[in-house]
């Protein structure tokens, strides 16, 4: 879907401002306030429960948080479900591997192309003409993400026969498939191994210097963080503690005491 | 093809043109790329070669000049060499997962002008390595990704060249005319290319091959296999091996035939059913890893379809490789094996991507007789070849009709081979080399006096006339007779039971050949299990009595097979023993690839070699092992020596290796 407004890179493509989620009492994010900029990779990083995911829920539309706003190329949302997300340009990969295990990579990838599809449910019932066309179209699109993510070894193996690493690659291809503006990254390297990890990291930078797409992220390997990211914001208990390029946040107090613990 | 027309293409960018003008419409390349296979024609194919060239001449590309291709099995790759070919220039392929440094030697060497590259990770290694590639000017890759913010002083797509030369061709008759000069000026006793040994054993040397013999051995080979233009190969070979080079690149535009590039190395099974192969080479361990992977989805599968299964590979097994070989077979046999052809080889071959495989071969290593036989009785063709990159490939080559597992073929046409006194193979052949790259000293140390090729290897001609290769040659020895021994010839044939885990074997300068022997943990104790035999651990399986007498049978049959063969027939192994512990890398007994390293075992255990020359009866021993934890410990044990049968060289006087 063609984007009306075009954001330069370097300007704010999202912000975040005060946001708080409460789940009943328990309070998931306090008060966080942060942007993300066109064409940047932003991490968000933080110990487990520091709410990393919540945001990425809450930024996606998937959680409406009670307090504060979320601005999105320039237009503050208030209630927002993920599917308008999604066809506003967010898209997302998952914590847990989230993919149609009996589908094979190919069928996974163009799930991501329905927001794409134009011809109605009948058309492509029918799958002549018009909607044959399309799917043409779109199956080449699917191909070149095939080839960028270097899985062709597997386009019709079934999702769920491949190994962790694998599926991770044809969920990003998917999230790709939807040529999102802002791509969010759960925990792209976990439980990858060293070889896994350094191919994921290649991909991502080729994503953001092939397709120009703005990265958010949250990740646990610190090496990874720190050398993909641009800027990084840190959680701890819902709260943001740091936010800065990586040098700065490393050099953090706040920051090396929340992953190392302080005595009290 | 008329022979006379073609007897003058001393080259292969002759032949390319050649190709193009007598089968301009038949695809010569295809390449799977986004999901599509793409085809080029003979002619197209000649045409993008031809504005490459230009492309390259335009850099200043001199005849004589070294052009480094480094990369996977790709369309842009083959065309480089090509056009490299074109220009009069050498091609210099090197291994595209070598690491930069051994990437350096390679170029520096060779003097390397320009490179062809595939992608931004070859051009990386090569920016790395850029300050010892003092003759490096300009790099060409074909996969833009990821080299968008690179300094493109130096670097240039493929493709732009491409369009250079197209332009240059429509608008500049002049540049036709140098390029049809180029071609003309190019003779078969031009350096076609020059390729570099793997060097496994030192620094990698680098092989010249002339044009016009290099055409000379593939025009055999096409031949000698009845390749025409409707045969497809697919090229997933690295492109710096001889293999590829020979099969799929000189073979090809000698037969005209089409190279299928497959989308990526993972995905060549898949990409060679799609194509319909038919003329295939693997190594060994590729054809072990594709049965290995049958037997275990069979495994998996239904009750019913298990027993089929099973069934017709038994009927294969007895029946099968007598039908390829066109042997007598009673006829109810004979529908037996085309109902199993229908329901079992015929599916299991697509699954293998080999329906339409005419030729396959195999080469490298020995191929275990098993593993062969499977292949052939379910129909495929599948031949030994023997040869090396100082050869251009082929030295000995299977016929369809006379194939075996433990010999290579006789010699393949216009080939010459000579064994030498010490048993080492010597060869002549069309596709010889002209020498090692800047290195006389090892071209005259390959080479002997009268001008035969020295492979480095020990063989023999078996009666029926095919070339059995038995070791390297450095390793085999001789008895104090003189007769001749070959250390991994005997141990192979031992292993060859399953009761014989490992096996060494003793005899250089001594009077008689001797061997320790490993039993098989598994097979043996599945033995005692099913004898009532008890044992408490592998030593004293190792030294039961009846065990002994098993062993002991084994040896009698190698050497009754040894005393029918002349030239092993003084080599008979007279006493063995078996060892108390098995032969562990741990222990520095083996290489980590599970080779026995015969030297240190042999200092290990000098007491028993002793007690095996002095006709003692029994030996003790005590090492130290290492156990898995990494402790170390100390076993000792008293080993029976035993004798073993041997039996008398027939009567007609043994022809000793002159």
């Amino acid at each position: 879907m063609r984007q009306i407004q075009t954001i330069e890179p370097g300007a704010t493509l999202l912000a975040v401002e005060n946001v708080s989620l409460r789940f009943g009492g328990v309070k998931a994010i306090t008060d966080v306030s942060f942007d993300i900029r066109k064409g940047e990779v932003r991490a968000i990083i933080g110990p487990n429960g520091a709410g990393k995911t919540s945001m990425l829920n809450v930024i996606n539309g998937f959680y409406h948080p009670q307090d504060g706003r979320i601005t999105y190329r320039g237009a503050t949302r208030t209630k927002m479900r993920p599917h308008v997300a999604a066809s506003q340009g967010i898209a997302r990969t998952f914590q847990n591997v989230a993919l149609f295990k009996g589908m094979t990579t190919l069928d996974n990838i163009m799930i991501g192309r329905t927001l794409k599809m134009r011809r109605s449910f009948f058309w492509q019932l029918w799958r002549h003409g018009p909607a044959m066309a399309e799917e043409i179209e779109h199956r080449k699109f699917v191909e070149e993400i095939i080839d960028f993510l270097e899985i062709e070894h597997i386009r019709k193996v079934p999702v769920g026969k491949l190994p962790y690493g694998l599926q991770k690659r044809v969920e990003l291809g998917r999230a790709l498939a939807m040529e999102p503006e802002l791509l969010l990254l759960d925990e792209p390297m976990a439980g990858m191994n060293l070889e896994e990890k350094e191919d994921m990291c290649r991909f991502i930078l080729d994503v953001k210097e092939q397709y120009g797409t703005t990265i958010a992220l949250i990740e646990h390997d610190m090496g990874v963080v720190m050398d993909l990211s641009d800027r990084v914001v840190v959680l701890e208990y819902g709260r943001k503690i740091a936010d800065g390029t990586p040098d700065e946040v490393k050099a953090d107090q706040k920051v090396i005491d929340a992953y190392l613990g302080v005595a009290h | 093809m008329t022979d006379d027309a073609t007897a003058k293409l001393d080259t292969f960018p002759k032949w390319l043109a050649y190709n193009a003008a007598v089968r301009p419409v038949r695809p010569a390349m295809r390449h799977k790329d986004l999901g599509i296979w793409k085809e080029w024609s003979w002619a197209e194919v000649n045409d993008i070669v031809r504005a490459l060239t230009l492309g390259l001449m335009a850099h200043g590309l001199e005849r004589g000049d070294k052009i480094a291709i480094i990369g996977s099995n790709r369309p842009k790759l083959y065309w480089s060499i090509m056009a490299a070919q074109m220009a009069g220039a050498v091609p210099v392929p090197v291994y595209a997962d070598a690491v930069a440094d051994e990437m350096a030697y390679v170029l520096e060497h060779a003097e390397v002008r320009f490179a062809c590259v595939q992608d931004q990770e070859q051009v990386d290694k090569l920016l790395a390595i850029s300050d010892r590639l003092k003759t490096l000017d300009m790099v060409f890759y074909d996969e833009p990704r990821g080299l968008r913010d690179y300094d493109h002083a130096r670097l240039r797509p493929i493709e732009d060249l491409i369009s250079q030369g197209k332009a240059q061709i429509l608008a500049d008759p002049d540049a036709v005319r140098r390029l049809d000069a180029r071609i003309a000026e190019g003779g078969g006793d031009d350096i076609s290319i020059i390729l570099y040994t793997s060097g496994t054993t030192g620094r990698s040397k680098g092989v010249m091959l002339a044009a016009g013999r290099c055409v000379a051995a593939a025009r055999d080979t096409v031949a000698f296999d009845r390749l025409t233009d409707r045969d497809q190969i697919i090229a997933y070979l690295p492109l710096a091996w001889v293999g590829d080079h020979y099969l799929n690149y000189a073979q090809a535009i000698v037969a005209g035939c089409t190279i299928n590039c497959p989308e990526s190395p993972e995905t060549a099974v898949e990409d060679r059913r799609e194509i319909g192969v038919t003329f295939a080479f693997a190594p060994p361990r590729v054809y072990e890893s594709l049965l290995t992977r049958i037997m275990i989805r069979m495994e998996d599968a239904g009750w019913l379809k298990r027993r089929l299964f099973h069934y017709y590979i038994g009927v294969a097994k007895r029946w099968g490789e007598k039908i390829l070989d066109g042997k007598p077979v009673p006829l109810p046999a004979r529908l037996n094996y085309a109902l199993g052809h229908l329901l079992i080889y015929g599916p299991l071959k697509n699954v293998l991507g080999m329906t339409s495989v005419r030729v396959a071969y195999t080469a490298g290593e020995a191929i275990g007789p098993e593993l062969f036989s499977f292949y052939r009785s379910i129909g495929l063709n599948l031949k030994q070849l023997y040869g090396q990159t100082e050869a251009f490939l082929y030295v000995t080559c299977q016929t369809d009709t006379a194939v075996r597992a433990d010999c290579v073929g006789p010699a393949t046409p216009n080939v010459d081979i000579r064994i030498s006194e010490s048993g080492e193979v010597l060869y002549r052949s069309p596709g010889q080399f002209l020498g090692y790259f800047k290195d006389p000293e090892k071209t005259a140390e390959a080479m002997t006096e009268d001008g035969y090729v020295r492979t480095g290897d020990a063989g023999f001609f078996e009666k029926d006339g095919q070339l059995r290769i038995i070791d390297r040659a450095k390793d085999v020895g001789r008895l104090r007779s003189g007769a001749l021994f070959a250390p991994k010839y005997l141990e192979n044939k031992l292993k060859f039971f399953p009761n014989i885990r490992e096996a060494v074997t003793f005899g250089q300068g001594q009077d008689a050949v001797t061997a320790f022997i490993n039993i098989d943990l598994t097979a043996m104790g599945n033995w005692a299990e099913r004898n009532n035999v008890s044992y408490g651990s592998y030593q004293e399986l190792a030294a039961h009595p009846q065990v002994y007498e098993i062993i002991a049978g084994h040896v009698a049959e190698i050497n009754r097979q040894l005393a029918e063969e002349p030239l092993m027939a003084g080599a008979q192994i007279a006493r063995f023993l078996i060892l108390h512990k098995e032969l562990d890398a741990d222990d520095g007994e083996l290489t980590r690839t599970q080779k026995v390293r015969r030297g240190f075992i042999a200092e290990r255990y000098a007491p028993l070699i002793t007690a095996l020359y002095d006709g003692s009866t029994e030996a003790a021993i005590s090492t130290e092992v290492t156990f898995e934890d990494g402790r170390k410990g100390v076993i000792s044990a008293r080993l029976r020596v035993m004798d073993a049968r041997t039996f008398p060289v027939p009567a007609a006087a043994p022809a000793r290796a002159a």
